[in-house]
């Protein structure tokens, strides 16, 4: 069972190091750097909770060459991701472009904070008003009745 | 009574807003090709390897453009369908068979019959890469003037044929396409 366990391990860690990217060759480390830093943000959409550099999959493979290739070739960073953008829309994108249909997801959480954080202040104003007792005419009168009797 | 209503109103609002996500397929990821030109082919043709297809040549008609690999298992189900409408309509399938082993491809052909009018190498899985491919099997429908109008992510299925393809087909029709 253990032995299993440790072969699993093992496998595991062996499948990682497929992924390297190292595995492409670069003039210097910036480019190197770069690569990766791409990578990272790019979205594998076989595996989909992983990113082109951590995805095993087939298509992420073909994907990192392409952008290895695209980089030798003197493409910008941003020239790399339209490129993807164009044929597998904004989903490859880890983080989303900020537009109309994506303003929920951008603003959304801020504006649910301010929103919460809006009943909070009505509903403590409320029950502050609650507890200052507020007495009808016909209990005032009754009230300084009551004290006067008392003198 | 309305500090207990607004919650519950709220709470039914987010139930069924997570419902609704949660029964998204996230595999579906919406193509940014659909209503924009067909990208180029520009690779050999199976059978006739000297010769190559380009997207020039698919243009005057509808056309599926199907990709599809001996090696992927959900395409064998999908064969049937391909085969099915072949046989009952005229539209044009075109194969894009992608990252396959060429006798592979021939011998599954062999064996399950050929719905294909013509069919696409993709031996590197460029083409893919060029079209927005992410898995197999994935089909386009483009209408004559080479747009593509339609995408299906996975099998077709004879329900898909019915409510999708068909409809669209004749809107081509009677758009004067």
């Amino acid at each position: 069972m253990i032995r299993r366990l440790l072969l699993v391990i093992t496998l595991m860690g062996t499948q990682a190091f497929a992924a390297d990217p190292a595995i492409f060759e670069f003039d210097d480390p910036t480019q190197a750097a770069r690569f990766q830093q791409l990578a990272e943000e790019l979205r594998c959409l076989v595996c989909q909770n992983q990113s082109l550099a951590d995805s095993h999959a087939d298509l992420a493979g073909d994907l990192r060459r392409e952008i290895h290739q695209k980089m030798q070739e003197g493409a910008t960073n941003e020239e790399i991701v339209d490129f993807l953008v164009q044929r597998y829309g904004d989903f490859v994108l880890y983080r989303p472009p900020i537009r109309p249909t994506t303003y929920l997801l951008w603003f959304g959480p801020a504006l649910l904070l301010v929103l919460g954080f809006g009943v909070f202040i009505v509903s403590m104003r409320r029950r502050n008003q609650s507890l200052t007792p507020t007495l009808s005419e016909a209990e005032h009168r009754r009230m300084a009745k009551l004290l006067e009797e008392e003198d | 009574m309305l500090r207990y209503t607004i919650p519950l109103i709220v709470f039914i609002g987010l139930v069924l807003f997570f419902a609704d996500g949660l029964q998204r397929d996230p595999r579906q990821v919406p193509s940014p090709f659909i209503d924009k030109p067909a990208p180029e082919l520009g690779v050999p043709r199976l059978k006739t390897p000297d010769q190559e297809i380009y997207r020039s040549d698919l243009l005057g008609k509808p056309a599926l453009i199907n990709v599809w690999a001996s090696w992927c298992v959900a395409c064998r189900a999908e064969h049937e369908v391909l085969l099915r409408l072949a046989r009952e309509t005229q539209l044009p399938i075109i194969g894009l068979n992608y990252k396959d082993k060429r006798e592979a491809a021939l011998q599954w052909l062999a064996n399950l019959g050929d719905p294909y009018t013509t069919i696409a190498v993709d031996a590197d899985g460029q083409v893919g890469i060029e079209w927005g491919v992410y898995g197999v099997p994935e089909s386009f429908l483009l209408d004559p003037q080479g747009v593509i109008r339609y995408k299906q992510i996975g099998p077709l299925t004879w329900k898909v044929v019915e409510e999708e393809l068909i409809p669209l087909i004749q809107s081509f029709e009677t758009q004067g396409g």
